[in-house]
C-alpha cells in the first residue's frame, strides 16, 4: 500500500543520505522524496512516498525513527491529509492544437507560465493522480519536458507535525 | 581554559573518564599525537593494524561495559577500521571511533589519503559526525558518547579535519556535563498496559520458556533477569550473545538455542506455548525457518529498539524499554498478581524439557586418539575454574567455545555473533586484558581465523598484556568444510590451507611462548603450565582432529526440531518426542 510519510529533521549536512541510505540499505522503495527547510531553520521537512505491505511500513517508520537526526515523523495515511505535487510541462505546440491545449489546461487548472511561437510551459499543482491525468490527455509526441516535485503533504484540522 | 583543537579532544575524553585509546597514528592526526604526547591520563595503545584497534576496543568495552574508544588517520587508517566499527554495530556494543580527515579546505578534492569516512560508515554506526569548528569538539564529543552509550548502545563516528585540531587557534574550552538532543529520546521504563497483558500471559502459560540475549548483558539486567527466571521457574535457553547473563550451571539452564543449539533448547522453543523474548533479537541464527518457527507460542518481546520487535517475527506483546527496568516490572507485577508457579504444568513441562535433556546432545567421543576440540574446551573450563574471560574467532572454534564453557557470569563470553568477524579474537583479548589485568584472559581460535589479525601479537608484547592463545589448529576453515560436507557432497573448495605457518615460531618470533600439542593427555598439563605463566603471552597451538563437525546443527531452511545430530550417539535428525 501506498504511505505518505512527513519527516521533521535536523537540517544538517548529510541528514538527506541518513534517509536516502537506509532505505536503499533495507531495500525498501522509495516512490517520491521532497525535502526543504521550514520556518525553524534548524528543520528541514521532508515528505516520502513509499510503497509496502503494513509489515514494511512499519519497519520503515521505526527505521526512520531510530535515525539520530529524525526529530519527529507521522503517516500521514494515518490521518485525514491532503497531498500536492507541483509539475512543470513543457510542450511542443502548432498552431492548430494551441487553443484546445489551453482549454484542457483550464479544465485541469493550471497555468501557461512561459509562451514562444512553438511551445507553452505549463505550471500545474493537485494530487499524483490528477498530474497522471493531465499527461494522459496530452499527446505523447508533443511533450518535450516534464518536472514533478514529488508529493508533499500535510493534515487537515488544527493538528500539525510541529516540535 | 584556552586549548587548541587537538588538546580539546584528549581533554575532553580525559573528562569523559576515557582511560585507553587504541590507535594508530598518520598525517591526519599528527596534532592529536602530539596532543597524546604531552599529557599521561589517557593511555594510548598503539595496535599494529587499525582493525585491530577496533577490536581492541571492542574487547575492552564488551568486558566493562564502559565505551571503546578508537583513534585512526585519514584514509586506508578509516577504511581499516570499519570492519571493527561494523563488528561493534552489530553487536550493539557501545564505542566512539575518531578519525582523522584531510583538511577541510580540501575535502573533496580526491586529496592525498582522504576518504568520506562519514559517508563510508554510515550505514554501520549508531551515528557519526564531522566536525567543522573548533568551537563544537567538545559538545560533539559529549554527544557521541552520550548516543553510543544510551538506548541501544552502538558504534559512533566522529571524523576531524585537520584543520579543526591545529595548534595555533586556540579556544575556551569547557566539557558539557550533559546533552540534551531533541532528536534522541531512548526508551526507559515499559508501558504499563503492555506489562500488564504479559503478566496474564506468564500466569497462564503451560509450556513456557524464556529466551534472552545480548541486551540483558548490554542493559546490565543479569541479576533482575536471575530473579524473574527463578521466580517463574521456565526453563531458560540464550543467545549467542546472551551467554552468560543468566548462569549456565543454574539447573533452569538449558543451553543455547538456534543453529548450533542444544536439542533440548531448539525442542523447548518449538514446543513452547509461550516464550518470554528478552533483549533478543530473532536473529536468522536463532529462528530458522520463519514459517516453521515456534508454531504454538504466543510472543512477549523486551527490547530497547522498537525496530527491532515484529521486525522478523512478529510478536504478540511487544514492550519496549530497558531491560532492567522492564524485568523489575515484570517482577513486581507478578509479586502484586500473587504468582505461583502451576505445579502440575511446570512439573509435566520440566519432565518433557527433561527428556529431550537426556539426549545429551553435547556428548562426545571421549576415547578418540585424536584430540577433539571438545575436550581442550572442557579442559580448559577446569583448569581456569570457570572463571577466564574467553574471546574468540568466528568458525567451528566459536561454537564449541559457547557450548562447551559454561558462562557464569555476563561480560565474560566475547564474541563477534552479528557480523561474524574472523580475526576478532586476539585484538579483543588484548582489550579485555588491559581492563582485567588479573583475570585469565582466554582466546579460543583456529589456525585460519588466527592469521587474520595475526599481527596484534606485538600488541601483545608492548604492553604486556599476557592473553592465552588456544588455537584449534585442525588444518581446515573448519565451519566452511562443515559446510561443505554436508550440503556440496564433500567437495572442499578452498577450505583447507596448503602452507600455515609453524605457530610455535611465529609465536616465539613475536617474543611469546608457543607449545604445540598433538596428543590428548598432554592437553591439560599444557593448559596448567599455559596459564600458570601469569605474566607470559602463550600460544597453544593444538592439532585436533580434522573431521570434528560441530553437532547439533539447524541446516538452512530448517526449523528448529529438524536438527542434525552426532550420529555417533545413535539419535536421528527428526525425533519427536511429544
Amino acid at each position: 500500500m501506498r504511505h505518505v510519510i512527513a519527516i521533521l529533521i535536523e537540517n544538517e549536512a548529510g541528514a538527506l543520505s541518513r534517509v536516502a541510505g537506509l532505505f536503499s540499505a533495507r531495500g525498501y522503495n522509495i516512490e517520491s522524496l521532497t525535502v526543504a527547510p521550514t520556518e525553524d531553520a534548524s528543520l528541514s521537512r521532508m515528505t516520502l512516498v513509499t510503497r509496502g505491505s503494513e509489515d514494511v511500513v512499519e519497519q520503515i517508520i521505526k527505521q526512520l525513527n531510530k535515525l539520530i537526526d529524525v526529530v519527529k515523523l507521522i503517516d500521514l495515511e494515518e490521518t485525514v491529509h491532503i497531498e500536492r505535487e507541483l509539475m512543470l510541462v513543457k510542450i511542443k505546440t502548432v498552431d492548430k492544437m494551441r487553443d484546445e491545449l489551453r482549454s484542457v489546461v483550464d479544465i485541469f487548472r493550471g497555468k501557461i507560465i512561459d509562451v514562444t511561437p512553438t511551445s507553452y510551459v505549463i505550471e500545474m499543482t493537485g494530487t499524483s493522480d490528477k498530474l497522471d491525468a493531465f499527461i494522459a490527455t496530452v499527446d505523447k509526441n508533443s511533450i518535450i519536458e516534464v518536472v514533478r516535485s514529488g508529493a508533499t503533504g500535510i493534515s487537515r484540522g488544527e493538528k500539525g507535525l510541529h516540535l | 581554559m584556552e586549548l587548541n583543537g587537538a588538546q580539546i579532544v584528549i581533554q575532553s575524553l580525559k573528562d569523559e573518564g576515557v582511560e585507553y585509546i587504541f590507535g594508530y597514528p598518520g598525517g591526519a592526526v599528527l596534532h592529536l599525537y602530539d596532543a597524546i604526547f604531552q599529557q599521561d591520563d589517557v593511555k594510548h595503545i598503539l595496535v599494529r593494524h587499525e582493525q585491530g584497534a577496533t577490536h581492541a576496543a571492542d574487547g575492552y568495552a564488551r568486558s566493562t561495559g564502559k565505551p571503546g574508544v578508537v583513534l585512526v588517520t585519514s584514509g586506508p587508517g578509516a577504511t581499516n577500521a570499519v570492519t571493527g566499527i561494523a563488528t561493534a554495530y552489530m553487536d550493539s556494543i557501545p564505542m566512539v571511533v575518531i578519525s582523522g580527515q584531510v583538511p577541510s579546505a580540501v575535502i573533496g578534492s580526491d586529496a592525498f589519503q582522504e576518504v568520506d569516512m562519514v559517508g563510508i560508515t554510515r550505514p554501520c554506526v549508531k551515528h557519526n559526525f564531522l566536525v567543522k569548528d573548533v568551537t563544537k569538539i567538545a559538545e560533539t564529543i559529549k554527544k557521541a558518547f552520550y548516543v553510543a552509550t544510551s538506548g541501544r548502545p552502538g558504534p559512533v563516528v566522529i571524523d576531524i579535519p585537520k584543520d579543526i585540531t591545529a595548534p595555533d587557534v586556540k579556544v575556551s574550552y569547557s566539557y558539557p556535563k550533559k546533552v540534551e538532543m531533541r532528536s534522541y529520546h531512548p526508551a526507559t521504563t515499559g508501558n504499563k498496559g503492555q506489562i500488564k497483558k504479559a503478566i496474564e500471559l506468564l500466569l497462564t502459560a503451560q509450556r513456557p520458556v524464556i529466551y534472552s540475549g545480548g541486551g540483558v548483558v548490554l542493559g546490565e539486567g543479569s541479576q533482575e533477569l536471575i530473579e524473574l527466571a527463578h521466580l517463574l521457574g521456565f526453563p531458560v535457553t540464550q543467545t549467542l550473545m546472551g551467554l552468560g547473563a543468566f548462569p549456565s550451571t543454574d539447573k533452569q539452564f538449558i543451553g543455547m538455542l538456534g543453529m548450533h543449539g542444544t536439542y533440548e533448547a531448539n525442542m523447548t522453543m518449538h514446543e513452547s506455548d509461550l516464550i518470554l523474548a528478552i533483549g533478543a533479537r530473532f536473529d536468522d541464527r536463532v529462528t530458522g525457518k520463519l514459517d516453521l518457527f515456534c508454531p504454538y507460542a504466543k510472543i512477549i518481546h523486551v527490547d530497547i529498539d522498537p525496530a527491532s520487535i515484529s521486525k522478523t517475527v512478529k510478536v504478540g506483546v511487544p514492550i519496549v524499554g530497558e531491560v532492567k527496568l522492564v524485568i523489575r516490572q515484570l517482577i513486581d507485577g507478578l509479586k502484586e498478581a500473587k504468582y505461583k508457579i502451576d505445579k502440575k504444568a511446570a512439573e509435566s513441562w520440566w519432565q518433557q524439557v527433561n527428556q529431550w535433556r537426556s539426549i545429551q546432545c553435547l556428548e562426545f567421543d571421549r576415547n578418540s586418539r585424536a584430540i577433539k576440540p571438545q575436550f581442550v574446551i572442557e579442559q580448559m573450563y577446569e583448569v581456569t575454574h570457570g572463571d577466564a574471560f574467553v574471546t574468540s574467532d568466528v568458525g567451528q572454534h566459536q561454537m564449541w567455545a559457547a557450548q562447551y564453557y559454561p558462562f557464569d557470569k555476563p561480560r565474560r563470553w566475547i564474541n563477534s555473533g552479528g557480523l561474524g568477524t574472523m580475526g576478532f579474537g586476539l585484538p579483543a583479548a588484548i582489550g579485555v586484558k588491559l581492563a582485567h589485568p588479573d583475570a585469565d584472559v582466554a582466546c579460543v581460535t583456529g589456525d585460519a581465523s588466527i592469521q587474520m589479525c595475526i599481527q596484534e601479537l606485538s600488541t601483545a608484547l608492548q604492553y604486556k598484556t599476557p592473553i592465552k592463545i588456544i588455537n584449534l589448529n585442525n588444518n581446515y576453515l573448519g565451519m566452511v568444510r562443515q559446510w561443505q560436507e554436508f550440503s556440496y557432497e564433500s567437495r572442499y573448495s578452498h577450505s583447507y590451507m596448503e602452507t600455515i605457518p609453524d605457530f610455535v615460531k611465529l609465536a616465539e618470533a613475536y617474543g611469546h611462548v608457543g607449545i604445540r600439542i598433538d596428543k590428548p593427555e598432554d592437553v591439560r598439563p599444557a593448559l596448567e603450565k599455559a596459564f600458570a605463566m601469569k605474566d607470559r603471552t602463550v600460544f597453544l597451538d593444538i592439532l585436533t582432529d580434522r573431521t570434528e563437525n560441530v553437532y547439533p546443527m539447524i541446516e538452512t531452511g530448517k526449523s528448529h526440531h529438524d536438527m542434525k545430530l552426532r550420529v555417533a550417539i545413535g539419535t536421528t535428525t527428526d525425533r519427536e518426542l511429544s
